[in-house]
């Protein structure tokens, strides 16, 4: 299609208007057209000022105690568990629930950081640090105070993607640790570290103690 | 830990919520509660589908904080979108689609909160941008933004080319946006500081 074409769809994909193959194609073209990033962010401003128009009720005041205790709940799956679970069944939950925050649409926001120069930062949940992705893909996992794993254990980070984990790395812990990842990480997938074995072990054995949210 | 997060920006609270932080996450719904809800339940029209669009909203609000970036959106127009974007999908997982209209409450006019009362004021202005526009473009944008139709539905349901209807949101939206500068500088000069503290 045309450039003035496609970028006439600006209003549609900001007023979400468009079907869900349109709305991933043009998500497509957002990702080299500066132009109507740049249009589909401040046509979002517009479009979501239309939410004030309209008088309506409140919310029953229970829905902000379910958003909070669910929101606490999530929190609560990454902290450290005993005695030791299987991983899979907490990581197809934990990458299930990072599909389902990318499903509600790329946000041209992040979108336009992840193609930009600078390396992307995500939080970490369950822990104090950032992982940082830069545009290849390539990340480091930089975090504060952790505690040295004890003899004859090792911290394993993990790329999740689609529920599975692969590993990527391991470190000792320490006050200020910054590793790289021995592998890419894709788009949509979570980062995850957990306790295991020294040296390393090819699936995790244990629930992970703090991980990322979707990359 | 009750802590008093009234002061910091809408950002601010996002960048804590990045953090899991759930105070912050408690304070953004506080500020987008009741805004989001009314959004989704005009799109949904039903109060427990509308409760579900907005609790998975902020749960992706909980979940991709970090992934938000302040130089690029205001933290407003980014919780709403997310509201919006899960409404939509919402409203188009139901068939037939509900087209009557939703019948607005109006709220009681007395004991306004100063946050209900510039919720108000927004509200006018943005009606007033509205009655401003060509009736065509106001037509298409409320039918897109609130009906939760696809630009092809309404092509449909309007007869009208599809080509119509997409230049029809696209200059509307421009126009609005033109309209809602002209008040926002207004609103701007209101909300400054020495008016508001």
């Amino acid at each position: 299609m045309e450039h003035t074409g496609i970028h006439e769809l600006s209003a549609a994909y900001a007023l979400d208007a468009l079907a869900g193959d349109e709305r991933r194609e043009f998500e497509g073209h957002l990702t080299h057209c500066p132009d109507c990033r740049a249009t589909v962010a401040s046509f979002q401003e517009t479009a979501s000022a239309l939410a004030h128009q309209v008088d309506m009720p409140p919310p029953p005041p229970s829905l902000r105690d379910r958003i909070l205790e669910q929101a606490r709940r999530e929190r609560s799956n990454v902290v450290p568990l005993r005695p030791r679970w299987a991983l899979p069944a907490t990581a197809t939950v934990a990458a299930v629930a990072a599909c389902a925050a990318i499903g509600l649409g790329i946000w041209a926001a992040s979108l336009n950081n992840r193609l930009g120069d600078r390396p992307e930062a995500v939080g970490l949940i369950g822990a104090q640090g950032s992982l940082i992705v830069n545009p290849s893909g390539e990340g480091t996992l930089v975090v504060r105070n952790v505690d040295p794993a004890p003899p004859g254990e090792t911290y394993e980070i993990w790329v999740i993607q689609a529920g599975t984990p692969v590993p990527a790395g391991t470190f000792a812990g320490g006050d200020r640790v910054a590793v790289t990842l021995t592998r890419k990480i894709p788009d949509g997938a979570i980062v995850a570290v957990t306790l295991e074995r020294a040296g390393g072990v090819a699936k995790p054995t244990t629930t992970p103690l703090f991980r990322t949210g979707a990359v | 830990m009750a802590r008093d997060l009234a002061h910091l920006s809408d950002e601010a609270l996002v960048a804590l919520v990045a953090r899991a932080d759930d105070s912050a996450l408690a304070e953004l719904y506080d500020r987008f509660g009741h805004v989001a809800y009314g959004l989704a339940l005009r799109v949904v029209r039903d109060p427990a589908l509308a409760e579900d669009a907005v609790q998975e909203a902020f749960l992706a609000i909980w979940r991709s904080a970090a992934r938000f970036v302040p130089e690029r959106a205001k933290a407003s127009t980014w919780i709403l979108t997310l509201v919006h974007r899960r409404a939509v999908d919402v409203v188009r997982r139901e068939e037939p689609r509900r087209t009557e209209p939703l019948e607005a409450a109006p709220q009681p006019s007395a004991n306004l909160t100063e946050d209900e009362a510039w919720l108000r004021l927004r509200r006018s202005r943005v009606q007033e941008a509205l009655r401003r526009l060509p009736d065509q473009q106001r037509e298409a944008l409320e039918l897109a933004y609130f009906g939760g139709f696809t630009q092809s539905e309404l092509a449909e349901r309007l007869g009208e080319p599809l080509g119509t209807i997409k230049s029809r949101m696209f200059t509307g939206l421009a126009r609005l946006r033109e309209l809602l500068a002209d008040t926002g500088r207004e609103e701007e000069r209101w909300n400054t500081p020495e008016f508001t503290s």
